[in-house]
């Protein structure tokens, strides 16, 4: 198998403008993306409303529109393009790549299908199919399907009573659980319930504020570990995973203000390898045919149950992490994946000599860091929780996991050097703390138990305040190896202290 | 404790000892697996190697009693980058400095594991000395020069089970390794896949074999009696089997002439035959063909394999030193498998009779399970035999 012969434009559609969880991360794929297919001979077309990107740059696309990221906008291109395709005498159709642009693309993309313009202009989407987007998006169809292939979710339940939601209750067997009323303006009336008395308490609020009396009840997973895998995919179903990330910070913190560390370093193989099998039975299933998915995992600390939360049928965020800590292009690969090249056809860029079809193993560790900007935002809640709030991040590569947290964190360009131990003072809200000055207790147990930007500092604090690994593990829930791990950058900061005095 | 790590080629890398206080010769290996240190302590295809991990950070998981791929942990060294302060896992029971100095074996860490790896690529395995005790820089060093190597050497002898036995009879070490799903009130720690009944009986000849290779044969109903390498063609057919399996295995291919001999005749049989690794070489000797060392061998678990007839590319498990040369193989045997790194032989099918091999591990344990659908393969070979 080769590229196709059948293809003679494509439509690239990019992210748009910059907001939180979509920035330039998708401007570094629609480029790689823009790249690798002109390079293949392809016409490439690209809209993006956002002239600040890399990708509207006159060299990447053969005709590139700056204009509104809409359906109707999109629509209008089409038809120019192909009034342009038949001008030229183009032998080949126009098809529409919307899996690099973020969900922006994605949303766009499935509108125009969804309203029947792609079909009556004949134009394929390449990459993903409508069908498949939609499995991976709708959250419920998602979970039927993963429980149809064999595949763990959270336990949960749909309730129209009060007795209904107790038998939910009663199944799913522990607390706290989470309580989500349907059709309900931003989830309104929804909560997690600690206890019986709150769980009552909020389901009856949440049947009654439902305009259809219904709730979800749902076991929570808060304090699970977290890991994510790339995968990738070509047409001859050859499946390969091109990184596996562990999130320092547990369930309960978006994937994109949590930091993360590429590769997995707590589970098994034997773990590893059903995590690995489980992220193709479900690329397979959902039926993503070419390029890549990220999807992501649960792990409970405790019994090693392991539950898919969700994947993004599409290049995405992690894709831009992954692409960096391996050095295995994603989005270029993606791009080539969906015109019809096989994974072994195409060369591995770094040996040059060996193929993409394999999966990279490193022998560094990587930490990304969210860059949060609170400081721009005073009236905004500092609190991070499932809505992302970072505005940016840093990525570092070490040879051992405090190396690169160390290097990380000096990317930030917050004014630190790394954890701590740089002669600077803390300034927390309007009071002053010295570097090596000890902090209060009663601070450093808030900031520790509510997830926030600085809590990775509080765990060096807390350290040097003498709380010990599992008095920390019971705040945060993150896992002993990364505590005992910043121990080590704290024991060492003080062995230099010491050895000064 | 101190540590020193000492190449024939005079070159000595000092670090932190961990595990045993103890002293060992070996070939000096890599290996790229970024989890499964375990796995690879305990196979027994690792005889007569000191083996470095790539990856930098290990024992983070700790050890447990499940993962296991035979009685003890065969590496002559361990050798690391960073061992992890604490270990991380709900299923971990010791920690791997404690295994390894339970298990008598010697590890180093805190070396530059790169620069090491990348000696071993330009210059392929060397013999090394590992030690933990104190030992000067110069004794080291001769000691590694003095170590006659792997070549020519028979490692099975030391690895194979003495007496035959069946594997498994009651049924506790086979089942699959499963996790535990929502409600359900099993104990995670012994929660486990069913198995079919065993109604195919066979004999494996056992070179080293992995546990997880009978784990996954008794999964596809295969009866297995465990052979000693040195058995006999006569000796294996009085079993009345209904297919022969040729296990992995330490050391030097060319240095089992007997086992080329027993394999040789059973092949003239008929009867069905699938090869793991050294037992993939093996076969290829009795073919006609013959082995030769790689400069530096295959060990990880993203080794790229496409199979010539389907076009599917797995990604497999590898752990070895030597390879098939294609050019010395009879007209009647096909190579349908190849690296797609280095294209050497990756697997072959006799054409005529029911006998395939591959070079890697589909049993994976550790590595990816792609592979796993050749048990069932062998399973139809026999079935249709």
């Amino acid at each position: 198998m080769a590229k196709r012969s059948d293809i003679h434009s494509v439509l690239i559609i990019g992210a748009g403008p910059i907001i939180i969880g979509q920035a330039c991360e998708f401007d570094y794929s629609g480029t790689q993306a823009c790249k690798a297919l002109r390079e293949e001979g392809y016409r490439v077309v690209l809209v993006n409303s956002n002239p600040a990107t890399i990708m509207t740059d006159p060299e990447f696309a053969d005709r590139t529109y700056i204009e509104p990221i809409t359906p109707e906008c999109v629509e209008k291109i089409i038809l120019r393009e192909l009034e342009e395709m038949r001008r030229i005498g183009a032998n080949g159709k126009l098809v529409l790549l919307p899996t690099l642009g973020g969900q922006t693309a994605l949303n766009t993309a499935m509108s125009l299908c969804r309203s029947g313009v792609l079909e009556k202009h004949g134009i394929e989407m390449i990459g993903a199919n409508a069908r498949a987007i939609e499995r991976g998006e709708d959250r419920q169809v998602f979970k039927d399907l993963m429980l149809e292939i064999g595949l763990d979710v959270p336990i949960s339940g749909t309730a129209h009573t009060v007795e209904e939601a107790r038998q939910i209750a009663e199944r799913i067997g522990k607390l706290p659980l989470i309580i989500r009323p349907a059709f309900t303006l931003g989830g309104t009336g929804g909560g997690i319930a600690y206890n019986r008395e709150e769980f009552e308490e909020i389901s009856k609020r949440g049947l009654e504020l439902s305009p259809v009396s219904e709730i979800l009840v749902e076991e929570s997973l808060l304090g699970w570990k977290e890991f994510e895998m790339e995968v990738m995919r070509d047409r001859n179903d050859n499946c390969v995973i091109i990184c596996s990330i562990e999130n320092f910070d547990p369930m309960g913190v978006h994937t994109g203000d949590s930091i993360t560390v590429a590769p997995i370093q707590t589970l098994t193989d034997k773990e590893f390898q059903l995590m690995r099998d489980a992220s193709f039975a479900v690329i397979r299933a959902v039926g993503v045919e070419t390029g890549g998915s990220n999807i992501q995992f649960a792990v409970n600390p405790d019994n090693g149950r392991m539950v898919i939360i969700e994947m993004n049928p599409r290049v995405s965020r992690s894709s831009a992490l992954a692409s960096k800590a391996t050095g295995f292009p994603i989005a270029k690969i993606a791009a080539k994946l969906a015109v019809g090249y096989l994974l072994d056809e195409i060369r591995n860029d770094i040996t040059r000599e060996t193929p993409a079809s394999f999966e990279p193993t490193i022998d560094y560790v990587v930490t990304k860091i969210p860059r949060f900007a609170f400081e721009k935002f005073p009236q905004a809640d500092p609190t991070l929780n499932t809505q992302m709030k970072s505005v940016g991040e840093a990525m570092a590569i070490g040879r051992t996991f405090k190396e690169s947290l160390q290097k990380a964190l000096r990317s930030l360009e917050i004014g630190r050097y790394g954890l701590g131990g740089d002669g600077k003072p803390w300034r927390i809200g309007e009071k002053v703390i010295g570097d090596r000055d000890i902090f209060p207790r009663d601070l450093i147990i808030q900031k520790l138990s509510v997830p926030n930007a600085e809590r990775i500092f509080y765990i060096r604090h807390a350290l040097r305040a003498g709380f010990d690994i599992e008095q920390i593990f019971g705040l945060t829930k993150i896992d002993r190896w990364f505590l005992v791990q910043i121990k080590e950058l704290v024991d060492f900061e003080e062995c230099l202290a010491a050895s000064r005095e | 404790m101190n540590a020193i790590l000492a190449l024939e080629d005079g070159s000595v890398f000092r670090g932190e000892g961990f595990g045993a206080k103890a002293s060992a010769c070996g070939e000096v290996c890599f290996n790229t697996s970024m989890t499964g240190y375990q796995e690879i302590l305990t196979d027994p295809s690792y005889k007569g190697q000191i083996v470095t991990m790539t990856y930098p950070l290990i024992g983070n998981y700790g050890i447990n009693s499940q993962d296991n791929e035979s009685w003890r942990p065969h590496v002559s060294g361990f050798v690391i980058r960073e061992l992890s302060p604490v270990v991380s896992n709900w299923r971990s029971e010791i920690s791997l400095s404690a295994y390894l100095e339970q298990n008598g074996i010697p590890g180093i860490q805190g070396i530059d594991t790169r620069a090491l790896t990348k000696k071993l690529r330009v210059r392929g395995a060397l013999n090394g000395f590992i030690t933990t005790e104190p030992i000067s820089e110069a004794d080291a060093v001769r000691r590694a020069q003095e170590w006659p190597g792997l070549v020519g050497v028979d490692y099975v002898k030391q690895v194979t089970h003495e007496k035959s036995f069946l594997w498994d009879e009651s049924d506790e070490q086979s089942p699959e390794f499963k996790l535990v799903h929502g409600t359900s009130t099993a104990d995670p720690r012994t929660h486990r896949g069913t198995l079919p009944p065993a109604d195919i009986p066979i004999v494996a000849f056992d070179f080293g074999m992995k546990y997880n290779i009978l784990r996954c044969l008794r999964q596809h109903g295969f009866k297995v009696r465990v052979l000693p390498a040195s058995t006999t063609a006569a000796e294996a057919l009085a079993h009345k089997p209904a297919g022969v399996f040729l296990s992995n295995g330490p050391g030097d291919p060319a240095a089992l002439g007997y086992a080329v001999k027993a394999v040789a005749e059973l092949v003239n049989t008929g009867i069905p035959i699938f090869g793991i690794c050294l037992g993939h070489q093996i076969l290829g000797q009795a073919f006609g063909g013959r082995t030769f060392k790689l400069k530096f061998g295959h060990r990880g678990g993203n080794q790229p394999v496409k199979d010539l007839e389907s076009g599917r590319v797995e990604i497999t498990s590898q752990n070895h030193g030597f390879a098939v040369d294609p050019s010395t193989l009879p007209s009647d045997v096909v190579v349908d498998r190849i690296n797609l790194n280095d294209q050497t032989v990756e697997g072959m099918a006799h054409k005529t009779k029911p006998i395939f091999c591959v070079q890697y591990h589909p049993e994976a344990s550790p590595g990816p399970h792609d592979s796993n659908p050749l048990f069932g393969r062998f399973r139809r070979m026999i079935e249709k035999h």
